[in-house]
């Protein structure tokens, strides 16, 4: 029972000493950003990953999270530590409603996946065009560095921050694959009639899911918020966001503990590579081109490790355990 | 001729006191200065980004031939080019990778938001920070001691923008009095249409329609059809290339043809492109932007260079020219790659070198307080510059029809 | 109120640019249909297509409209071979990984054409680039009426395929029932990259009917990706005369809330339509099968 807990205390301490161990604040800067995707993905992974419901959409919820935690602050003068919390409720609140409308018209498949992206830009244009949360202009936190204020002088507490959240996500997800709503999730996505016919209430489970799923999607959109205290419509509610948090859970494997945060990772790790690679040897003189380097890798991942990096992970176990 | 007077000198000073300082700097070959040139050349702002780091590359190559450095025993400028792919998230880890290739001074940013988040995380560790476009004015309103504006900021264009309209209008007799506004939905277009409607009436012009529109959009047509249907006197766009290339192109299918057309730092009215591919939709359209002063003869020699490699002439290009140039003098005066050295370097800066058309440089809380965008016209297949009439090479043609 | 030439001049708009989007959805909603996979490289196929456009004209001095039965062919082929030996073998047959593939494949096309042509928005010239017909007080721009027909025609194409030939009545059966269509000796693999190619080949045309009045950048094409999700699933995915109908109901709607609204919130009244729609009848306005 506890040793199952274990992988997750090891990859958090891992992760943890790096800031100890690293003076770069390149790299420190670097993951923390992988680490607020890496928990957007947690939160669709939930949904998408467990519970067969892919959403192309999450960016309603990370920027509900990420315009709560700006506007609490700028608009009400809120400290962030209580901001968070309420963004991410707020997140939560906004994946509840739109569970409840989708789920109960028993959209699934594609078009669950095309409506969360409509009510994304819905929000997205809205956000735009509002006085509230500052329209076009958007809305910038001030800049005050004090812990009690959540903004620090060196970029490991941040670090420590978010990775604390990463991980309340991995144990939350462990937890929830261990219990019974977990197996009803997996249920649901494997067979809804049959789940259905089992006694297993669909819907709740679903909606349940999506609240989750939702809250903590918006956490990191709140943390996202406090990062770099600046936002707009394009980049709270953007489609970048539904995107990264789709891909990472693929990439690393759906629908298990691991899988965004190895994704999310290697995602954005492989495109700050061939940045960094590419940008050496061209200076910018000609650009896109690591980009098309990184898009080959991509395919080349999903190639050679079908389901998932941790899906291939295994395989290689299995491979080294077979006697020879 | 004073001012150049007073910068040798300074420069003298202060290289003197650098080699007090630091004798071994001109013994051995002096160690390159790197600066962090940070850009968009990726994603939805690369066209932008190009052509800045294309005007930053200009500056370097000719500093460095010029003998680079003086004050620093000839150190060469090396550009360490940053590509912030469009987005504050991109721009803030390359100011770090910056950071750690430990560059003196960063330069460009483009669009507001990058530089919002670019020149935070530069001032975490002081590193000067010039921005080249961005024009919200939380940019230099924050406080951060490290962030220089070189441009004008929003609130200088609208208001240059608007006491030009009137000159113009007046001169030409009042023939303008209606007005209908085309804006992109981002920060500078919506805003500045809000500033434009509260300023517009007080000085006789109707506003009979406010038309925002998304970027990218896939059709103007409709846009167009309002403005026919409204029949006004102007029309005042502020969109990027794109948009107001579709605008101009359908107004002229549909023969809509009014007074004048007073674009507002349009991604399109200043740019060659446009000019050459629709000399008919283009002629006459007026701009309020950010142009490249044509009197002093550096322009025609920049604007050399960077159609040399088959680039057209936009404004993106001389502005981070003249950035660049502005931080190699602070670097010159500052007589050393000492981070602080160089922000008070740029805080006291009065750099004329530039080919902008704003007179020497004097930062206020940041802000270059000389900086302000001049009125240009297509005229015959060129853009020449009609507003102020200190910089002007040639007369408005107003009203256009 | 507005006059109502102006009214019936956007709802001309709106059924013209409505086509041109129809016709970019055809190509989606086929792949969709018979591949049940959303093609996340449609836009910078797109994009692709229009910049082959804009050599033809600009290198060799092709016009779009003669240029385009050799770029369908071409787009076809490229089409093919992208899900026959890319798309297909990377993937292995799993949705989510299709995802993931043509994701990749959107990146690679969309950069390279950055670095190959640069950023630069460009746009050609052609002689009836700015003629119009005008019909009582409405100017209707003649390429655009050029692919609010040619749009109609390439739909009763593909329905013709689809309907009269051998290769149209495997892509259906391999869209019904894949492993039943294989055991009747139907190459499914073969039949995938065939519907992937007539995807492309669409949106080659679209690129050739858009062209005379458009502009083309490396990311053009994601401004039209979006629209077209909405209207393949408006019109019922894989339904050919849903999503000429629907791409023609998104058009009006779009122009007309564009003339009341303003451009900017008008786009809202295309996605709350289409909220709307599906909480309503989930499977589109046409669409037959769940």
């Amino acid at each position: 029972m506890r040793s199952s807990y274990l992988p997750i205390a090891i990859a958090v301490a891992v992760l943890a000493v790096l800031p100890l161990g690293t003076s770069s604040n390149t790299t420190l800067n670097f993951l923390s950003f992988a680490l607020i995707v890496a928990l957007a993905a947690q939160g669709w992974n939930i949904l998408g990953g467990y519970g067969g419901q892919f959403s192309f959409g999450h960016a309603a919820f990370f920027g509900t999270g990420a315009y709560g935690m700006a506007l609490l602050q700028v608009r009400f003068g809120i400290n962030p530590w209580l901001a968070l919390p309420l963004a991410t409720l707020m997140g939560a609140a906004v994946g509840a409603a739109i569970g409840a409308l989708s789920f109960r018209a028993r959209l699934r498949g594609s078009y669950f996946a095309l409506v969360t992206l409509a009510f994304a830009e819905v929000f997205r244009i809205l956000a735009n065009a509002w006085g509230f949360t500052g329209g076009a202009a958007g809305v910038l936190v001030p800049l005050r560095i004090e812990a009690a204020n959540m903004q620090f002088a060196d970029r490991a507490t941040f670090y420590w921050l978010v990775l604390a959240c990463v991980a309340a996500g991995l144990v939350l997800t462990q937890a929830m694959a261990r219990a019974r709503f977990g197996a009803w999730l997996v249920a649901v996505r494997e067979n809804e009639e049959a789940a259905r016919a089992l006694g297993v209430d669909s819907l709740a489970v679903k909606l349940r899911a999506i609240t989750l799923s939702s809250g903590i999607t918006a956490l990191a959109g709140g943390l996202y918020a406090q990062k770099f205290l600046y936002l707009d419509a394009g980049i709270a509610y953007g489609s970048w966001i539904s995107v990264e948090a789709l891909l990472a859970p693929i990439i690393g494997g759906l629908g298990t503990v691991f899988g965004p945060l190895v994704g999310a990772l290697v995602l954005l790790g492989l495109g700050e590579a061939t940045k960094i690679a590419l940008g050496h040897a061209l200076g910018g003189a000609v650009p896109g081109v690591d980009l098309v380097v990184f898009g080959v890798l991509l395919i080349l991942c999903v190639a050679f490790a079908p389901r998932g990096l941790l899906g291939l992970g295994a395989n290689v176990r299995r491979l080294l355990r077979r006697p020879v | 001729m004073s001012q150049s007077t007073r910068r040798t000198l300074l420069g003298g000073a202060a290289a003197a006191g650098g080699v007090l300082a630091m004798p071994a700097i001109l013994r051995a070959q002096p160690a390159a200065v790197k600066i962090g040139i940070l850009q968009p050349v990726t994603g939805a702002l690369a066209q932008d980004g190009e052509y800045g780091r294309l005007g930053a590359q200009i500056a370097l190559d000719e500093i460095n031939a010029a003998g680079g450095i003086k004050s620093l025993g000839g150190a060469k400028l090396e550009m360490v080019f940053g590509d912030a792919r469009s987005t504050p998230e991109g721009g803030t880890q390359e100011v770090e990778r910056m950071q750690g290739e430990k560059v003196a001074a960063i330069v460009g940013g483009f669009a507001s938001p990058i530089v919002l988040a670019a020149s935070q995380a530069a001032s975490r560790y002081d590193i000067p920070y010039i921005c080249d476009v961005g024009v919200s004015d939380a940019i230099v309103g924050r406080g951060l001691a490290n962030t220089f504006r070189f441009g004008p900021g929003f609130g200088i264009v609208t208001s240059t923008a608007l006491e030009n309209l009137v000159k113009l209008n007046d001169a030409a007799g009042k023939p303008a009095k209606t007005v209908v506004i085309v804006h992109e939905d981002g920060l500078f277009g919506s805003g500045m249409a809000k500033l434009l409607n509260d300023q517009l009436p007080p000085r006789g012009f109707q506003v009979l329609e406010t038309i925002a529109h998304p970027t990218p959009s896939r059709d103007m047509s409709n846009v167009a059809l309002r403005i026919r249907a409204l029949n006004p006197d102007l029309v005042i766009p502020s969109s990027y290339y794109s948009e107001f290339v579709l605008l101009a192109r359908t107004m002229q299918q549909q023969r809509i043809r009014p007074k004048g057309v007073y674009a507002i730092l349009n991604g399109a009215a200043s740019n060659f492109r446009f000019v050459k591919e629709f000399a008919d939709a283009a002629n006459l359209v007026m701009d309020c932007n950010h142009w490249a002063d044509p009197r002093k003869p550096k322009t025609a020699a920049v604007r050399a260079k960077a159609e040399a490699g088959g680039r057209f002439w936009l404004y993106n290009t001389p502005l981070n020219y003249s950035c660049v140039a502005l931080l190699a003098d602070a670097i010159e005066r500052a007589g050393s790659t000492d981070r602080d050295k160089i922000t008070a370097a740029l805080a006291s800066s009065s750099f004329a070198g530039h080919i902008m058309p704003y007179g020497p440089t004097r930062f206020e809380k940041g802000q270059n307080m000389g900086a302000a965008p001049v009125n240009t016209q297509v005229q015959g297949g060129d853009i020449k510059v009609i507003f102020p009439d200190a910089f002007a090479d040639a007369k408005p043609v107003f009203p256009a029809t | 109120m507005l006059p109502l030439d102006i009214f019936l001049s956007a709802m001309a708009n709106g059924l013209m640019m409505g086509a041109v989007y129809a016709l970019v959805a055809l190509g989606l909603t086929l792949v969709y249909g018979v591949l049940h996979i959303i093609n996340f490289a449609h836009g910078a196929t797109l994009t692709a297509a229009m910049y082959a456009v804009y050599v033809a004209h600009a290198a060799l001095g092709v016009d779009p409209y003669l240029a385009l039965p050799g770029l369908a062919a071409i787009f076809f082929a490229l089409g093919y071979m992208v899900q026959r030996w890319v798309i297909g073998p990377a993937s292995h047959g799993d949705d989510s990984n299709i995802l993931l593939v043509t994701l990749g494949l959107s990146i690679i096309m969309e950069n390279a054409l950055l670095a190959g042509f640069r950023s630069d928005t460009r746009s050609i010239d052609v002689p009836y680039g700015f003629s119009v017909v005008e019909v009582g007080n409405l100017f209707l721009s003649t390429p655009k009426l050029v692919a609010f027909a040619g749009s109609f025609v390439v739909a009763a194409l593909l329905w013709l395929l689809l309907a009269r030939t051998d290769t149209g009545r495997a892509i259906r059966a391999v869209a019904k029932e894949k492993t039943g269509a294989a055991l009747v000796g139907v190459r499914v693999e073969h039949i995938y990259a065939v519907t992937f190619g007539l995807g492309a080949a669409c949106l080659a045309v679209a690129a050739c009917l858009l062209m005379p009045t458009f502009l083309v950048n490396p990311r053009i094409g994601n401004a039209f990706v979006l629209v077209a999700f909405t209207i393949v699933v408006l019109g019922g995915m894989g339904s050919i005369p849903g999503a000429l109908i629907g791409g023609l109901f998104v058009g009006v709607v779009e122009s007309l809330s564009g003339l009341y609204l303003g451009e900017s919130l008008g786009q809202i009244g295309i996605f709350l339509i289409f909220i709307l729609v599906l909480l309503a009848r989930p499977t589109g306005l046409f669409g037959a099968r769940a």
